[in-house]
């Protein structure tokens, strides 16, 4: 129950959409959305397959509490083999698509080989039909959005598309919907534009019941959203500042990366913050942030609506820049930003509509051109590499002409569009891309916060914040406050917060609300709403159970335990300043001790005795 | 006092917790599809905007319902579809100036906001309150009531 | 007072509900000529598609509702008016008199001039009666042919369609409700039709019926139909002859003015069988539709007491008919105005379509097919006149932006500044 039970097949080579019952076994053990289309994928993709290749599948995952009333119940994932990483890519979505696509009936789309030309999926309800695309290729994710909205003459029409940058090749393109938000990591748009599907267009009136006890569920919302309403955190935190309600935080633990993780203070970072956002502009009178918004369903609101000033050099002329949109998230404002050296406000929400109109990861984009700017720095690119522009530490102008370039893939964009890795590669610098397992690091200095150290190392997507969100224990005390510069006990730590965050991702609630509930506050909604006993113990274990499966599609993938690691910087250049200065990462210390809290052998593998424990697929 | 559905369009996030609950209410699943009530998003000013019936004295809906299917609600004073009589005829959604009656394609009849019966699940689920259920009195529903009588189709001359 | 209404569908019944309300000791008389209580005639489609039983077509679902109210119901007919005595001649050969009369007759359905409409299995589709004729032979599989595909035969075609007949449409015009919807969306309709089984013959005649059961249907295309049951929907023509004689000018309906009262003092018309004045053009035509029944009952009952005087500023023309699934309205002006701008959305291939016609920043007319959500904002945006400002040439660009260009001006939420001046 909660599940539609339905999977929709789409065969891109053949042109085939076709229905399928969900496999209601897996669900019990996988949840949804990330961990059960993770069991898809394990079952159905050689982990080894090429990710921007025929063999590789995508999966649009919603959980069995997506497009219910309970908070934030509007989350849908996309998963895949991710083309930045080579592992197993799952990136998490808020807006309305996902809840769309489970009122339309289902749980999850498979999408598998590719098509020869340019085609979108559309959903209405039962009927899903492949469409081309012909005049969809080339345009940008809010185009593609407008143009689909009138040639299906439906307000309601709901839309998840890829952009350019996705259709030129950029490794971290994501897949936007709503305009403004994404499933943004790990280049799963990437992949879907590989395989010629530009997007998703979908309309469910169908609706979601199959609540198995709808008003011990409804009681259950209700009381929820009251703890939510009530936390300090979710209840204001958020919905004033948003995520960047951190960007001065963050800075004060001298844990805010900057200039490429040379630093962990920047500057300007209060011109950048959350506060800034509210500050009225001089020029025109209007503060940065217009309205928080909602994602659906969600009573905590934290979107960022934003403008920019029309005066700013970014969009003089540029009329269609003028209104509102998706504004600056923290992780955002911090990869455009601090990691950049950009201070200016309008410039990185300028960026940041690009990326959200031409379908890019603000992280993995700033940090690559915060790793193009420490090259130029270093004279290992000039004007030459970049086509005349200065790649200045601080430089708006660069930002804003990268991300610009990126957008479309021209010139130099085309080498920023690679990653940052690949970037460092190319011009004989590795050991300057910050990333892990080829993607880009978010917001937190892991010599100022180690647990996130060890966080980065062992995520399953390549570096990422939200694989295990310690920050939240290290810096905010919750549940509980733990020495954020100090390695003992973080191994557990991380290990908690990964197996927690991993069921939670499969539910179809948002993470965010994990600073205000724990399992023990998402329990009662899975179990009032869907088939089966859950409580938090078991969703505990289920989400190991999924931690270790994406594990295990890794290593099959051929990731090593070499590649548990973390960049040269982090690891052997002390922190220059802040409460940190002095120290580096600890993940050495931390490592050994997370491999044995997760029962893997040294090389890095699951144990029998793990896999035999969590009734892992052999 | 009769209570009237007050709408502060400033405090919406755009959630859309009131259609998922008067969907819940009147249909028993979540469907925003199928909701008497909707949120309408600005995206370019920044702005959502609850939308619903607002029980207009005028009544066009009622008026123009050819078989006495839409009745006045004693003690609410919402006009209320009576299912078993609307044979799907869609007059009133065409008479009703503010679009808020709608066809449900599915059932084959008419749905409109009926405040719940005195309870408006949208109100109680609204984690903002943008949505109320507060005296009519205070509503100020004026404004949209000047605007309804404005659909009239006579004038009254001066005696 | 002393009223009496000739004719008990929705607006005799309206305007004496409204009398009864205004001048509580009146006494008023409602006379209609068929033996059910005051009915719709145009829920009798849904009659036919089994959505409900006769008394569901009932204007009032009440039996004591007349009574309760003091409104004497007569089954009668009136055969002349006398504008000199101010009384009416009924059938059964009683006179009755008036203060104030309304002329509330509406319509008949007008036969073409061909062999074979009185052959038993030809009918009109107008009454209950008609009703219970064709119901009687519209059995799943019974070939049926229906004349005329306008508003009224279109409403036919989705309820013999439920039945599960064997339908054929024929229609002289060159589409589906001409007189509704445009060459592009009225297209669209027959193609709708069509893939659903109903063969749909446009620029075509039936040139006469022969035969018992079957009949045998001969068009103008050289065709012969085989038919169980034909139906006739080729028009309608104001129920008038009675008042032959009284001095009440009519064209072909009653000429009103805008009080609704006619050339004849005392004497009122309203519904469909009044030339009742049009919002978008402010001439003085029938528009044959329930909400200006409604309109015309209210206005002329009121200004049919004494004090009163409300001016009627013309009704508007629109319509919304559900051809087997596919809804399609239109509003006032839908084929545009000199001088004005229009916009188009035009989907064939999903049976969509949106058209708005504009004069300066205000909406005038609408034609859509396949849109059902919050379509009554046309008609809000129509008759307000509310100036959209920005929102005019946002809607040139989308016009799938119409609510939110609605709720914006309504709403005050600062989008425009012309919104309730």
């Amino acid at each position: 129950m909660a599940w539609t039970n339905k999977v929709l097949r789409v065969n891109l080579s053949e042109g085939t959409c076709k229905s399928e019952p969900l496999n209601t076994e897996w669900a019990q053990d996988y949840i949804g959305q990330r961990g059960l289309a993770t069991r898809y994928m394990v079952e159905e993709v050689d982990a080894t397959c090429d990710p921007l290749g025929p063999d590789n599948k995508l999966i649009f995952a919603t959980g069995p509490l997506t497009g219910t009333m309970a908070s934030t119940g509007g989350r849908y994932s996309v998963i895949t083999k991710g083309p930045l990483t080579g592992a197993i890519a799952c990136s998490n979505s808020g807006g309305f698509l996902g809840a769309e696509l489970k009122s339309a009936g289902w749980d999850m789309v498979i999408l598998e080989g590719k098509s020869d030309k340019p085609v979108y999926l559309y959903i209405e309800n039962e009927e899903a039909q492949l469409l081309s695309a012909d005049d969809l290729w080339g345009k940008s994710v809010w185009e593609t959005d407008e143009l689909l909205h009138k040639k299906h003459q439906d307000p309601q029409l709901r839309i998840a598309a890829c952009g350019r940058s996705a259709e030129t090749g950029c490794l971290y393109a994501g897949v936007v919907n709503d305009l403004h938000r994404a499933a943004g990591r790990s280049g799963v748009g990437t992949v879907m534009a590989s395989k010629n599907l530009k997007a998703l267009a979908v309309r469910g009136t169908r609706g979601v019941g199959n609540i198995k006890d709808p008003a011990r569920f409804m009681e259950t919302a209700r009381e929820q959203k009251q703890v939510l309403a009530d936390h300090p955190v979710t209840g204001e935190g958020l919905p004033t500042l948003g995520t960047q309600v951190l960007m001065n935080v963050i800075n004060e633990t001298g844990a805010l990366p900057t200039r490429n993780m040379r630093e962990v203070k920047f500057d300007g970072a209060r011109k950048i913050s959350g506060e800034q956002m509210l500050e009225v502009r001089k020029t025109d009178g209007r503060p940065n942030l217009t309205t928080n918004a909602a994602c659906f369903g969600c009573t905590i609101a934290c979107g960022r609506i934003s403008t920019i000033d029309q005066g700013h050099f970014t969009v003089e002329n540029k009329p269609q820049y003028w209104g509102n949109s998706g504004g600056l998230e923290y992780e955002a404002a911090w990869a455009l930003g601090a990691d950049t050296g950009v201070d200016d406000l309008d410039a990185l929400t300028y960026a940041n509509f690009l990326c959200n109109e031409d379908g890019f990861d603000p992280i993995s984009f700033g940090s690559t051109v915060a790793a193009a700017m420490e090259l130029f720095d270093i004279g290992a690119i000039s004007t030459k590499e970049t086509g005349g522009m200065e790649f200045n530490f601080g430089s708006a102008e660069a930002l804003a002409w990268a991300a610009e370039k990126v957008a479309t893939g021209e010139g130099f964009g085309a080498d920023l569009a690679l990653g940052s890795k690949r970037l460092c590669e190319k011009y004989g610098h590795p050991e300057l891309s910050m990333t892990v397992k080829g993607q880009e690091f978010p917001a937190y200095d892991p010599r100022g916060i180690q647990g996130m150290g060890l966080t980065y190392a062992t995520s399953n997507r390549g570096a990422c914040h939200l694989r295990s969100y310690t920050v939240s224990s290290e810096i905010l005390g919750i549940p509980e406050k733990t020495d954020p510069l100090v390695t003992d006990g973080k191994a557990g730590l991380v290990k908690a917060f990964q197996d927690v965050t991993a069921a939670w991702d499969s539910t179809g609630l948002c993470l965010f609300t994990s600073f205000a509930w724990s399992l023990e506050n998402v329990a009662p909604h899975m179990d009032s709403a869907c088939e089966g006993d859950w409580d938090a113990d078991r969703l505990m274990e289920t989400g190991e159970r999924i931690w270790n499966l994406e594990r295990d599609f890794n290593m099959r993938a051929g990731l090593t335990a070499a590649d548990d690691t973390l960049p040269k910087r982090l690891l052997e250049e002390a922190a220059n300043t802040g409460p940190a200065e002095g120290k580096v990462s600890g993940l050495a210390e931390m490592l050994p001790e997370y491999y044995k809290e997760r029962g893997w052998r040294q090389d890095g593998n699951l144990s029998d005795e793990t896999r035999e424990r969590l009734r892992l697929p052999g | 006092m009769q209570k009237s559905l007050h709408i502060d369009p400033g405090k919406c996030t755009g959630c859309v917790q009131c259609e998922l609950a008067c969907s819940f209410e009147n249909e028993g699943v979540f469907n925003t599809a199928k909701s008497r009530i909707k949120v309408f998003t600005f995206h370019q000013e920044g702005r959502f905007v609850p939308y619903t019936c607002t029980q207009c004295d005028e009544a066009w809906c009622m008026q123009a319902c050819p078989v006495d299917a839409i009745v006045i609600n004693a003690k609410t004073g919402s006009k209320d579809i009576i299912e078993d009589r609307c044979v799907g005829c869609k007059v009133c959604t065409i008479a009703c100036p503010f679009g808020t009656v709608n066809y449900n394609q599915d059932t084959g009849k008419v749905i409109k906001c009926d405040l719940c019966g005195g309870d408006p699940a949208c109100a109680s689920a609204c984690p903002t309150a943008a949505i109320t259920y507060i005296d009519a009195d205070t509503t100020g529903l004026d404004r949209m009531r000047a605007w309804a009588a404005k659909t009239d189709n006579t004038a009254q001359a001066s005696a | 007072m002393n009223y009496v209404i000739v004719g008990a569908g929705p607006a005799g019944v309206i305007a004496a509900e409204t009398l009864r309300r205004m001048d509580a000791g009146a006494s008023i008389q409602l006379i209609g000529d068929e033996p059910e209580p005051p009915y719709s005639r145009m829920a009798i489609p849904y009659c036919l598609m089994g959505r409900v039983a006769e008394d569901g077509t009932y204007l009032r679902k009440s039996d004591r509702h007349f009574d309760g109210l003091n409104i004497e119901v007569i089954n009668d007919r009136v055969l002349s008016v006398s504008a000199a005595a101010a009384s009416v001649a009924l059938g059964s050969g009683t006179t009755i008199s008036y203060d104030r009369l309304l002329v509330a007759t509406g319509s008949t359905p007008i036969s073409p001039p061909i062999e074979g409409m009185d052959l038993p299995g030809v009918h009109p589709c107008w009454t209950l009666a008609d009703y219970r004729n064709i119901a009687a032979r519209a059995d799943k599989g019974a070939k049926v042919v229906l004349m005329g595909a306008g508003f009224i035969g279109c409403i036919i075609l989705e309820a013999l369609a439920a039945r599960g007949v064997d339908l054929t449409v024929v229609e002289l015009e060159n589409r589906m409700v001409p007189r509704m919807m445009n060459e592009a969306s009225g297209g669209l309709i027959k193609r709708w039709c069509e893939q659903r089984g109903v063969r749909v013959l446009t620029s075509t005649r039936v040139e006469g019926i022969t035969g018992g059961n079957p009949l045998a249907v001969s068009l103008s295309n050289g065709e012969t139909l085989i038919a169980n049951l034909v139906i006739s929907a080729t028009g309608v023509a104001p129920n008038t002859q009675f008042l032959e004689g009284s001095n009440v000018d009519i064209d072909p309906g009653i000429l009103v003015n805008e009080c609704l009262e006619s050339s004849v003092a005392n004497l009122f018309a309203a519904g469909d069988v009044a030339q009742g004045r049009d919002f978008s053009t402010g001439d003085y035509t029938i528009q044959a539709i329930q909400p200006t029944a409604v309109d015309h009952g209210r206005v002329a009952a009121s200004n049919m007491t004494s004090g009163h005087e409300q001016l009627h500023r013309g009704s508007l023309n629109m319509n919304v008919l559900d051809t087997m699934g596919l809804v399609s309205t239109s509003f006032g002006a839908w084929e545009g105005v000199s001088g004005g701008e229009s916009a188009e959305l035009n989907a064939p291939d999903r049976f969509k379509y949106l058209n708005l016609q504009f004069h300066d920043d205000v909406l005038v007319g609408a034609n859509t097919l396949g849109h059902i959500n919050h379509i009554g904002v046309m008609r809000g945006l129509i008759q307000t006149g509310l100036h959209l400002g920005v929102w005019k040439d946002r809607l040139l660009d989308n016009p799938l932006c119409l609510m939110e260009a609605y709720v914006a001006a309504t709403q005050g939420v600062g989008l425009t500044t012309k919104a309730l001046d």
